[in-house]
């Protein structure tokens, strides 16, 4: 392993659970330091699907699983549903 | 005292949608002055300084008072303050009555400031902004509190701004846990007038943006919540007739604008495919509520769910 890789992490939250269908949110964190993501730092997604992603080079490395719905909570809403990690790995700048 | 401007059925549909509702530059400049004179001095931070005592030091000197909650709103200011003055305009002594009912009771106000970069560089930190969250705790009602947030002075983009996001007010999350969520589509960035006022839904997510420009940015948030019931406390004069549904999938021509049911049934930009469907459903719900109408529906989401019933003609 090298010692001298840092890891970027994107995260995606598409509109249905097809990695191919439209973001909606998204993060992303660079541990290369080279660049600052903050919340509300951008209004435009930095790519139209997860499937565009896959073509720019990052790795998928989690998907949410796909769960029941509780009976008697069958309306209630929270947290966003589709949600995928993906990373890459980059040269740390000495 | 010049009578409320009582809010019109639309613009409650809207509140019920999307969160909240949008007054730009609603309060007289001599009040801004005036809130901007009691808000308290923002003293400039030395080399090795820590953010927090300045802020501590602004709300010491500020004029503005503690308020224990529970407190009648009535009765939460003084005689003459300037936010007593914002508080008696037509526009929110209707939009608060519309929203709360008669008397609302105050929970809590802050005075928000965010600090320009010079002060993180002298308290060398970074300067990032708010992460996105849901105010107080994970709250399963349907009755809503309202929070008013007051922009004393113009805000412009390189100042941040309080960023929301529209229509997520119905998800019952717990606080920061969606801090995760750094940008949405349709988020939307308070960039804004003097005295521009914005009326939201305690559960909207939002977050204070980053303050990237010269100036100490200011906004004034209160808290309050209904003291009774909130059931048609608005003007109800433009409020549909029961039961009047519009056909639904299967159109010749766009349905009618700016309609109660047309309003309530266009979704968001972050909207998921699916449960896109559950935040009409949910509210559909709150309408319910609002109206005390338990049978009221929009383009039949509920119906189809509940038991039958007879046809109300065509």
């Amino acid at each position: 392993m090298n010692a001298n890789l840092r890891q970027k992490v994107l995260v995606l939250y598409l509109k249905n659970s097809a990695l191919d269908s439209p973001v909606l949110a998204w993060a992303q964190y660079d541990g290369s330091g080279e660049t600052l993501h903050m919340a509300g730092d951008d209004d435009a997604p930095p790519y139209v699907s997860g499937v565009a992603a896959l073509r720019d080079g990052w790795r998928l490395f989690q998907a949410s699983q796909l769960l029941p719905h509780p009976r008697g909570e069958e309306f209630d809403l929270a947290y966003l549903k589709y949600e995928f990690f993906f990373e890459q790995l980059v040269e740390a700048r000495p | 005292m010049t009578e409320p401007l009582l809010l019109s059925s639309t613009q409650m549909a809207s509140f019920v949608a999307r969160g909240f509702l949008r007054f730009d530059g609603a309060v007289p400049a001599e009040i801004n002055a005036q809130f901007m004179a009691e808000a308290g001095q923002v003293p400039e931070l030395s080399d090795g300084g820590k953010i927090m005592e300045v802020y501590g030091d602004t709300l010491a000197s500020s004029r503005i008072p503690e308020v224990p909650a529970g407190t009648p709103l009535a009765e939460a200011y003084a005689p003459g303050s300037a936010i007593t003055k914002l508080l008696d305009l037509p526009l929110v002594r209707g939009a608060l009555r519309s929203l709360l009912g008669e008397t609302p009771v105050f929970d809590h106000h802050f005075l928000h400031v965010t600090f320009p970069p010079r002060y993180y560089a002298a308290a060398h930190r970074e300067n990032v902004s708010q992460h996105t969250h849901q105010d107080s705790t994970i709250d399963p009602r349907l009755s809503f509190d309202v929070q008013v947030m007051y922009y004393p002075h113009a805000v412009t983009r390189p100042m941040g701004g309080t960023r929301f996001i529209p229509g997520t007010h119905l998800r019952k999350v717990s606080e920061v846990a969606l801090g995760r969520y750094q940008n949405m589509v349709g988020q939307q960035h308070m960039v804004c007038e003097a005295g521009t006022l914005l009326f939201l839904h305690h559960g909207v997510w939002h977050g204070g943006g980053v303050n990237l420009s010269d100036d100490v940015r200011f906004m004034f948030k209160i808290r309050m919540h209904a003291s009774g019931s909130q059931v048609r406390c608005w003007d109800v004069d433009d409020l549909p007739k029961p039961n009047a549904q519009r056909p639904i999938f299967f159109r010749k021509s766009a349905p009618a604008r700016d309609t109660v049911e047309d309003i309530l049934m266009t979704p968001e930009p972050w909207f998921e495919q699916d449960t896109g469907r559950l935040e009409f459903v949910n509210r559909i719900k709150l309408w319910r509520y609002l109206t005390d109408d338990p049978t009221y529906d929009a383009d039949y989401w509920l119906t189809r769910l509940e038991p039958p019933r007879a046809a109300s003609g065509g």
